[in-house]
């Protein structure tokens, strides 16, 4: 899987959790760029991406994840 | 209904489109709103969220109160303010095994342990308690299995186990659940097993999330929920019509004769078909009703039932339509001959043509997605929760009696004369008394399932019939049935809200079972004797029209009111009662 394809599929999740179908998402973009990215939300994101991707993440990396480029970096990461 | 909010769940799917899937259910009319509270002893939120789409799934809307994380014991102990203003319908509290807030220490003696069983139960019993203030309906967990028993085996047995514990704990929940009318429990300890507590519990989401179970195990967890909630409001189904031709048995009857088809224990596939015979006999017992509708001809049809292996038989069924005709015509024929609403119905069929032209031609019937393998038929309908019962009254078991009473008195009443003669000859006496406890579960059951003869369909909770039942400012009378073919147990419920000399019927109904029969009448007759005794000189009758109860809608007419006022489709009636002449002329009364 390349990274392109792994990225529209995190995007096709962000717009399913959010119920958006513009959301455009960016290496860049945080939690703070989308009004109900809040801490519940964030673990619904995690456990639809680990379902998609047919991975799991362990508690600590979970934690340190800061934005989506960090998070495509571990699913790339996951599915070596 | 929406497809994926059955069973088999898609919970992928479910998790991820919750909100498009709100969305279109919110599209639909007519909700019945409700006030939900969640008291968790873990994380709800995704609870909620899920619940929601199973409750506007099947027409009901809640409002949602959520305790803060983990205060499920002192929202329920000393209340709060925000709880009370909410004034509940529903508390669902969620606790799981994680929320046993002792086990027993591996050095407990016998007694120890029974103390540390009893304190568990007794923190429960507190909350039930204290909840009980908002006389309304609470839906309790039981307890799931841990995951790890360091006892390995020997923890289902020894007194120190937890899982040994758990089964204790689960049976006094029963128990109690027995005793206390408004306590149900939500089985987690079945739902687990059943998905297999691997799946059931994610230990990777409960550090992280205090999620006490797996994220896939909240569509499972809310679907069981708001089945028991379904049946609460009188949402569940009454009838299961079943096609015959590789539904009841395998093979054709047509083409193979009654020998040829596969019933019995002959073979693999005979068995498979024995075996959900078996299971639709169980509901039958139990007071579901059973149809036939099938492309067949009538007398093979009816010959396949007299199969020596076959363990339904003819006389199980209360409708039997084998045709020609379309199905869904004839499901419709079936609702009417039945006397229930076309939503009662559930439909298993192995075709998947019939089950289309059902499904697109009378959407409200329930078709689920059987396949043709008989092997799965049985989880459809058990999965769905279709005829989860609340409580099993005697009433429910003896309904298919009922019916075949039913059959009999249409059989003598072609025979007479007049309609009035049939009426005479059918003996009729009603007890027709004061709300008294033994009945009250009945009449909390019939208040909430009954549609059709039913004026303002205004529900009430099992803990405000109990209120009604204790205050002098209601008029709050049931009646009772009974004729030469057999008893049809309590049947009509009234209730007369008192205001200075005025009555307000809160509610008028009666069971479809007794129609035409003027007990109406008789209970009209009673309503006003009450009256009069208090001093009341006005009865005033309201028709609040629903999508059901058409019927009814110029019943108050034909008691002699006069109509006061019509907002739309609604009716206000009025009746000055101090020249009232009694109305029933063939039901003897008991009514001391």
């Amino acid at each position: 899987m390349t990274k392109e394809e792994i990225f529209t599929g995190v995007q096709e999740i962000f717009r399913d959790i959010f119920d958006e179908d513009d959301i455009v998402i960016e290496n860049k973009t945080t939690s703070d760029d989308i009004e109900d990215w809040d801490s519940l939300n964030h673990i619904n994101l995690v456990s639809a991406i680990e379902k998609e991707f047919k991975i799991k993440f362990a508690l600590g990396e979970l934690m340190s994840l800061k934005d989506v480029g960090g998070m495509i970096d571990l699913i790339v990461e996951k599915l070596k | 209904m929406l497809n994926n909010l059955e069973y088999p769940l898609d919970n992928t799917i479910i998790l991820r489109k919750k909100k498009s899937i709100k969305k279109e259910l919110l599209l639909k009319d007519n909700f019945l709103e409700k006030n939900i509270a969640i008291l968790g002893g873990s994380t709800t939120s995704e609870i909620k969220n899920i619940l929601e789409l199973f409750l506007l799934n099947n027409g009901i809307k809640p409002n949602f109160y959520e305790s803060e994380y983990n205060k499920y014991h002192e929202d329920a102990l000393f209340g709060n303010d925000e709880l009370d203003k909410f004034k509940p319908d529903i508390i669902y509290i969620h606790t799981t095994s994680i929320n046993i807030t002792k086990y027993p220490d591996i050095n407990d003696t016998e007694e120890e342990v029974n103390k540390v069983i009893s304190n568990e139960i007794e923190k429960y019993k507190s909350i039930w308690n204290s909840l009980s203030k908002y006389n309304c309906v609470i839906v309790q967990n039981n307890f799931d299995y841990t995951m790890d028993r360091s006892l390995g085996n020997l923890d289902c047995y020894d007194i120190h186990g937890k899982t040994y514990f758990i089964n204790l704990l689960n049976q006094q929940f029963a128990i109690n659940a027995r005793k206390l009318k408004n306590l149900y429990i939500n089985d987690i300890n079945y739902l687990s097993s059943y998905l297999g507590l691997k799946n059931w519990f994610d230990k990777s989401l409960w550090h992280q999330a205090k999620y006490a179970l797996s994220m896939d195990s909240i569509p499972e967890l809310c679907f069981n929920v708001s089945k028991i909630i379904n049946s609460i409001f009188g949402k569940t189904k009454k009838c299961l019509v079943l096609d015959l031709d590789n539904t009841c048995w395998g093979g054709i009857i047509g083409d193979d004769g009654l020998d040829g088809i596969h019933i019995g224990t002959e073979t693999a596939i005979a068995e498979s078909y024995t075996s959900f015979q078996k299971y639709v006999k169980e509901l039958k017992d139990r007071g579901i009703t059973l149809s036939v509708c099938s492309k067949n001809d009538f007398k093979n049809a009816k010959e396949g039932f007299s199969h020596p292996d076959s363990i339904l038989k003819l006389e199980d069924f209360t409708s039997f339509k084998a045709n020609w005709d379309p199905k869904h015509q004839n499901i419709q024929d079936i609702a009417k001959e039945v006397n229930i609403g076309i939503d009662s119905l559930v439909f298993i069929d192995d075709n998947p043509v019939e089950r289309d032209i059902v499904f697109s031609q009378v959407p409200s019937v329930s078709v689920p997605n059987v396949g043709d393998d008989v092997i799965h038929f049985i989880d459809h309908i058990d999965k769905n929760g279709y005829f989860e019962p609340i409580t099993l009254s005697v009433d429910d078991i003896n309904r298919n009696k009922y019916y075949e009473d039913n059959k009999k008195r249409e059989v003598q009443q072609a025979t007479f004369k007049s309609y009035d003669d049939f009426l005479f000859s059918l003996n009729m006496t009603a007890d027709i008394k004061t709300f008294s406890s033994v009945y009250l579960d009945r009449i909390t059951q019939l208040a909430n399932k009954t549609n059709q003869f039913n004026l303002t369909t205004k529900r009430y909770t099992a803990g405000e019939i109990e209120n009604i039942k204790a205050s002098d400012n209601y008029i709050k009378i049931y009646g009772k049935l009974t004729d030469k073919y057999g008893d049809n147990g309590l049947i009509a419920i009234t209730i007369g809200r008192l205001e200075n000399s005025v009555c307000h019927i809160d509610l008028w109904l009666m069971s479809c079972r007794v129609l035409k029969r003027d007990m109406e009448f008789a209970m009209l007759d009673e309503l006003v004797q009450e009256s009069k005794k208090r001093g009341i000189t006005e009865i005033v009758g309201y028709y609040y029209k629903s999508a059901k109860n058409n019927m009814v809608s110029s019943l108050y007419e034909k008691f002699g009111f006069t109509k006061s006022k019509t907002n739309d489709e609604d009716t206000i009636w009025k009746l000055e009662i101090t020249h009232y002449e009694k109305k029933n002329k063939f039901i003897r009364i008991n009514n001391d």
